[in-house]
C-alpha cells in the first residue's frame, strides 16, 4: 500500500526576480513499511522533496499526498498537527532541545503534541531509549553525548508517536562513517521492529546501498529508482 | 502547562547573566515603584490626615454662596435652625457619618486689655468638634486639652504676639448680623499650636458662647464640619449627600445648601494630586524599564532560537503552544521581578520605618513618617509587571509561532 504518493510535484523558489525551479515533475510512490532513500549531490532536489513530504512546504504544481492526505490542503495549524501525528523527523544537526535532558527530548513530542498521560509516556521512552541503546544516558543533556548518541536520541524521538512515516534529511552527514552506518542500521533496526517507513536523503556513496529503495535525483528530476534485496 | 512552565524556566536559566540582569531591572522597578508609592503615599495620609483631622473635617456644609465670600466669615450667610434642623435630619440618616459639628465662624477683636488684634473664631461643641476633628485635642500645646465655656482656644502666634498665657483673662469684642457691638471676657483655656491649612489659625470658643457674644436670639450655624467612617469612601458619601443636601430648595428653586469635599477647601488638595500624578509617573517608568528589558530579551530569546523553533514546529508543535512557551517565559521573567521586587520593597520600608525619619509640614515639626505599602498597592505593580511582561513578550512570541519551519530550520 503507497504511503507517499507524487505525481508530476514541480517546486520552483523565487528570489527576487530569479526563478530557480528545484523539482521538475517528480513522480514516485512509497509504499508503507520501506525504507527508502533519495540520493543524489547537492542542489538536485533532495532536501525540497523531503520537505515536501514532510508537509513543511507546499509544491508548486502537481499531487502529493502522504497518508491519504494531499499536503497542499493543510494550513499552519493543520499542518502542525499532520505532522504530530503521521511524520517522525531525523535532522542532520540532531537538533535536540538543549534544555532537556536525553528522556525529555524523546518525551517532548508526547507532551506538546500527542499529550499522553504520564505513564504511558515513561512507558513509551523508556521503551525506545532501550531500543536505540540510550537507557543509561536518559537523564544526561545534550551537550553531554556524543554526535551518534544525539542521533540516537533522534531517532527515537522521531518514533515516539508511532508516526507512519521517518524523515530523515543527511541523517549522517555530522557522523563519522562507523557511526553513520551505526545510526542507518539502526534506523534499519527500527523500521524492522515498528514497521515505520524511513525515507532519508544521501549524497553519501558508502551509507547509499543501506537503503531498500533508491531514488536518484538530479537537477530536480527523478533519473531512476534502483530496488534492492528485500524491497517490495 | 506544568511542562511549558518547566521548559520556560530551563530555558531562561541558559542565559543566566542575561535573565539575572533583566530580572535585576524589573526588579528595581518595582522596589522603586513601592517604596516611592509607600513614602509619598504616607506623607500625602498624613498631610491629609493632619488637613482633615485638626480642622476642617472630611466634608463641610454651608449655606450656599458662603465658601464663596468665606474670606469675611459673613454673618448674614449663616444657617438658620430650621435649615440646621433639616441637615441634622440628612446628617443622622447617613451611615457612613461618625460625627459632625456645627460651627459659627466669625472675625472679632481680641484683647488683653493692653493691645487690641484681630481674630477669627470658631464657636463649637467641644464634644462634637473633638470627635469631628480628632487632632485637634492634640494642637492644644499648653492649657488642658478641653473647651469649656468661658474659655477660649487662642492660637500660638496670636498668644505670643499678644504676649498672653494660659489662665489670662482676655476680652473678645464682636460685631453681630445687625451690626451691634458686644463684648465678653474670656479666660485662656489652651494655646493652640498653629497649622498650615484653611482655619490652621482660627481660635476656638463655646459654642453657647459665640451665641451669647453674637447676640443670637436662636442659634445660626456658619458651616458643619462632617468625620466619616471610611475616608477610601469619601467620594461615594460626597456624592450621595450632596445630592441629599442640594436637594433642599428655597422657594426659587436653587439649593439652599452647598457641600465641600475637603480637597475642595484646601489648596493642599493640589499637592496631594501632584503626588499621585508622580505615582503614576513613576508607575509609567517602570512599565517602560518592564516593556523594554523584556522585549529586548525575548526579541534576543526567538533570534538565538530560530532552529529551535523550526525543529518543535517541525515535530508537530502547534503555533499556540510555541507562542505560549515564549509568553510564559517572558510571564515567568517578570513573576520573578515582581516577586523579589515586592519582598525588597517591603523591606526597605520595614527599614524606613525602623529609623523613624522625620519631616515638617508646614509649622509642624518632628512628624515621624510611617511608611507602609498597601495591599492593593503589591497587587496594583505586581499586575502592572505582570501584564507588561506578557504585553512585551508577545511580538517575539507571535514572531516565533508565526515562523515557517522550513525558514527556520535553514537558519544559520
Amino acid at each position: 500500500m503507497a504511503l507517499v504518493i507524487a505525481e508530476q510535484v514541480r517546486k520552483v523558489y523565487h528570489s527576487g526576480e530569479t526563478e530557480v525551479e528545484a523539482l521538475k515533475g517528480v513522480n514516485f510512490r512509497i509504499d508503507s513499511g520501506s525504507f527508502v532513500s533519495f540520493v543524489g549531490p547537492s542542489g538536485s532536489g533532495k532536501t525540497t522533496l523531503l520537505n515536501l513530504i514532510g508537509c513543511l512546504d507546499a509544491p508548486s504544481a502537481g499531487t502529493l499526498t502522504v497518508a491519504d492526505t494531499d499536503v497542499a490542503t493543510l494550513d499552519r495549524t493543520s499542518g502542525a498537527a499532520f505532522r504530530g501525528q503521521q511524520i517522525g523527523f531525523i535532522f542532520q544537526d540532531f537538533n535536540l532541545l538543549p534544555v532537556l535532558s536525553v528522556f525529555e527530548n524523546v518525551e517532548y513530542p508526547l507532551l506538546m503534541v500527542k499529550k499522553t498521560s504520564e505513564a504511558e509516556r515513561r512507558e513509551r521512552v523508556m521503551a525506545l531509549l532501550a531500543a536505540v541503546g540510550m537507557t543509561e544516558q536518559a537523564i544526561k543533556r545534550p551537550d553531554q553525548i556524543s554526535g551518534g548518541q544525539k542521533q540516537r536520541v533522534a531517532v527515537a524521538r522521531a518514533l515516539v508517536t508511532n508516526p507512519k512515516l521517518v524523515l530523515a534529511d543527511e541523517p549522517t552527514a555530522n557522523l563519522d562513517h562507523e557511526t553513520a552506518f551505526m545510526v542507518i542500521n539502526l534506523m534499519k533496526q527500527m523500521r524492522d521492529q515498528f514497521g515505520t517507513t524511513f525515507i532519508f536523503s544521501t549524497h553519501d556513496p558508502r551509507i547509499v546501498g543501506e537503503a531498500e529503495v533508491i531514488h536518484c535525483l538530479e537537477d530536480g528530476i527523478l533519473k531512476g529508482t534502483e530496488l534492492k534485496g528485500g524491497a517490495a | 502547562m506544568g511542562n511549558i512552565i518547566k521548559i520556560a524556566i530551563r530555558n531562561l536559566l541558559r542565559y543566566k547573566r542575561r535573565t539575572a540582569l533583566t530580572a535585576t531591572l524589573v526588579t528595581l522597578g518595582v522596589v522603586f515603584v513601592l517604596v516611592f508609592t509607600s513614602i509619598a503615599g504616607s506623607f500625602k495620609n498624613m498631610m491629609i490626615g493632619q488637613i482633615t483631622d485638626s480642622m476642617l473635617g472630611h466634608l463641610q456644609i454651608h449655606r450656599k454662596g458662603y465658601v464663596a465670600a468665606i474670606e469675611s466669615l459673613p454673618l448674614n450667610m449663616n444657617i438658620k435652625q430650621a435649615g440646621y434642623q433639616k441637615l441634622e435630619a440628612i446628617l443622622k440618616q447617613e451611615q457612613g457619618i461618625v460625627a459632625y459639628s456645627p460651627r459659627i465662624k466669625f472675625g472679632a477683636m481680641f484683647s488683653n486689655f493692653m493691645e487690641t488684634t484681630n481674630i477669627r473664631l470658631n464657636g463649637v461643641d467641644p464634644q462634637q468638634e473633638f470627635a469631628t476633628v480628632p487632632l485637634l485635642p492634640d494642637r492644644i500645646v499648653s492649657g488642658s486639652k478641653t473647651l469649656k465655656k468661658g474659655q477660649i482656644l487662642v492660637p500660638e502666634l496670636l498668644a505670643k504676639g499678644m504676649n498672653v498665657k494660659v489662665g489670662d483673662t482676655v476680652v473678645v469684642v464682636a460685631t453681630n448680623q445687625s451690626g451691634s457691638v458686644n463684648g465678653k471676657q474670656f479666660v485662656i483655656g489652651g494655646i493652640l499650636e498653629s497649622a498650615t491649612g484653611p482655619g490652621g489659625r482660627d481660635g476656638y470658643i463655646h459654642f453657647d458662647d459665640a451665641v451669647e457674644l453674637l447676640r443670637m436670639e436662636q442659634p445660626e450655624i456658619s458651616e458643619i464640619a462632617v468625620r466619616i467612617k471610611d475616608f477610601g469612601k469619601l467620594h461615594k458619601l460626597e456624592k450621595r449627600l450632596k445630592a441629599a443636601v442640594t436637594a433642599e430648595r428655597n422657594t426659587l428653586g436653587a439649593p439652599l445648601f452647598e457641600l465641600h469635599s475637603w480637597e475642595e477647601l484646601s489648596p493642599f488638595a493640589k499637592i496631594a494630586k501632584m503626588l499621585n500624578l508622580m505615582t503614576v509617573f513613576i508607575k509609567a517608568m517602570l512599565i517602560a524599564i518592564v516593556l523594554i528589558s523584556i522585549m529586548n530579551v525575548m526579541i534576543m530569546a526567538v533570534f538565538e532560537r530560530i532552529r529551535e523553533i523550526g525543529t518543535i514546529a517541525a515535530i508537530g508543535t502547534p503555533p499556540a503552544t510555541i507562542r505560549t512557551l515564549f509568553l510564559v517565559e517572558g510571564l515567568c521573567l517578570g513573576l520573578f521581578g515582581a516577586l523579589v521586587g515586592n519582598l525588597v520593597g517591603i523591606g526597605i520600608v520595614l527599614i524606613v520605618n525602623l529609623m523613624k525619619l522625620t519631616f515638617s509640614f508646614g509649622q509642624q515639626t518632628g512628624l515621624v513618617l510611617k511608611a507602609a505599602i498597601a495591599p492593593s498597592d503589591i497587587i496594583m505593580v505586581s499586575l502592572i509587571v505582570v501584564v507588561v511582561s506578557v504585553l512585551a513578550t508577545l511580538q517575539p512570541a507571535l514572531k516565533a509561532s508565526k515562523m515557517e519551519p522550513i525558514d527556520a530550520l535553514r537558519h544559520v
